[in-house]
């Protein structure tokens, strides 16, 4: 197998209204790259959730996010990093999960299932906090058609453990 | 990249229509056009997604919200016409287990 790699960098304002921008943009090369619709659809809205968490948490006044796409034979990953410095990782990480029916609606919490989604709609998620922070996702190119399904939702616990196993 | 709202009012209805995408840069709109009607007492709150193509955490959040503000104020919220990927959404955060859906079908409440 050849190690052969495309990369895309595209560098956007962190502003809501430009976070369609990085969505079609990663709709594109994902199509490109042969991807299903459903799959594709998945990586609008992880990295359209990445982009919301910079918008909103990484810059104190403006600033940019970094959008970096890898494709190879069998894989894209796609990189949303930003150089802020409000947003601690460890925040990010807390409180990620499904809404929990059995607590009353006004306990309801109305914000944090953005990772939630991007942890389960990609194959493969990585997050780094070196200058900012990065986030990796992967998605693998399933070239037979059959649809890959997520029977348990990862905790951030796992995550690594399982991204050791690919 | 734009979403569109209607509102239609009966005596005990209001029937949102939306169409488009609902994004970080839309779903403030939303809000603005759910809240105050969750506010009345005894209002239904009847969203229509049959033409939303696209949702995200933030539009989630924005349902979340209404929800907690129906029950706040003795309103009632519920949402029509889903299409599959905006109902995978729901389903895989819960939101389907406490919010008041309806999949892919339109009522005739016109």
């Amino acid at each position: 197998m050849t190690d052969h790699a495309d990369h895309f960098e595209m560098k956007i304002p962190a502003k809501a209204e430009y976070v369609g921008v990085v969505r079609l943009t990663v709709s594109g090369i994902a199509s490109r790259a042969g991807y299903s619709y459903d799959d594709i659809e998945d990586m609008k809205i992880a990295v359209a959730e990445a982009c919301t968490n910079v918008v909103n948490h990484a810059y104190k006044k403006t600033g940019y996010m970094l959008l970096s796409c890898v494709i190879r034979e069998d894989r894209i990953q796609i990189i949303v990093a930003d150089r802020g410095e409000s947003t601690e990782v460890s925040s990010l990480l807390e409180n990620i999960g499904p809404i929990d029916s059995s607590k009353p609606v006004s306990e309801l919490k109305e914000g944090g299932l953005g990772l939630f989604l991007i942890d389960t709609l990609m194959d493969k998620v990585e997050i780094s906090n070196e200058s900012g922070v990065a986030i990796v996702m992967t998605k693998f190119l399933h070239r037979d058609g059959v649809e890959q399904h997520v029977d348990g939702i990862p905790t951030s616990a796992d995550k690594q453990e399982q991204g050791q196993k690919q | 990249m734009n979403l569109d709202i209607k509102t239609e009012h009966s005596k005990e209805e209001a029937i949102l229509y939306i169409e488009g995408e609902v994004d970080a840069y839309t779903a403030p709109q939303l809000k603005e056009a759910i809240e105050p009607l969750t506010e009345k007492d005894g209002q239904l709150v009847t969203v229509d997604l049959t033409n939303v193509s696209y949702i995200d955490s933030t539009g989630l959040g924005i349902f979340v919200g209404a929800l907690k503000s129906s029950e706040a104020n003795n309103s009632k919220l519920r949402l029509v016409g889903l299409n599959q990927r905006v109902m995978r959404l729901f389903s895989i955060t819960g939101l389907d287990e406490v919010i008041d859906i309806e999949e892919g079908k339109k009522e005739g409440t016109q």
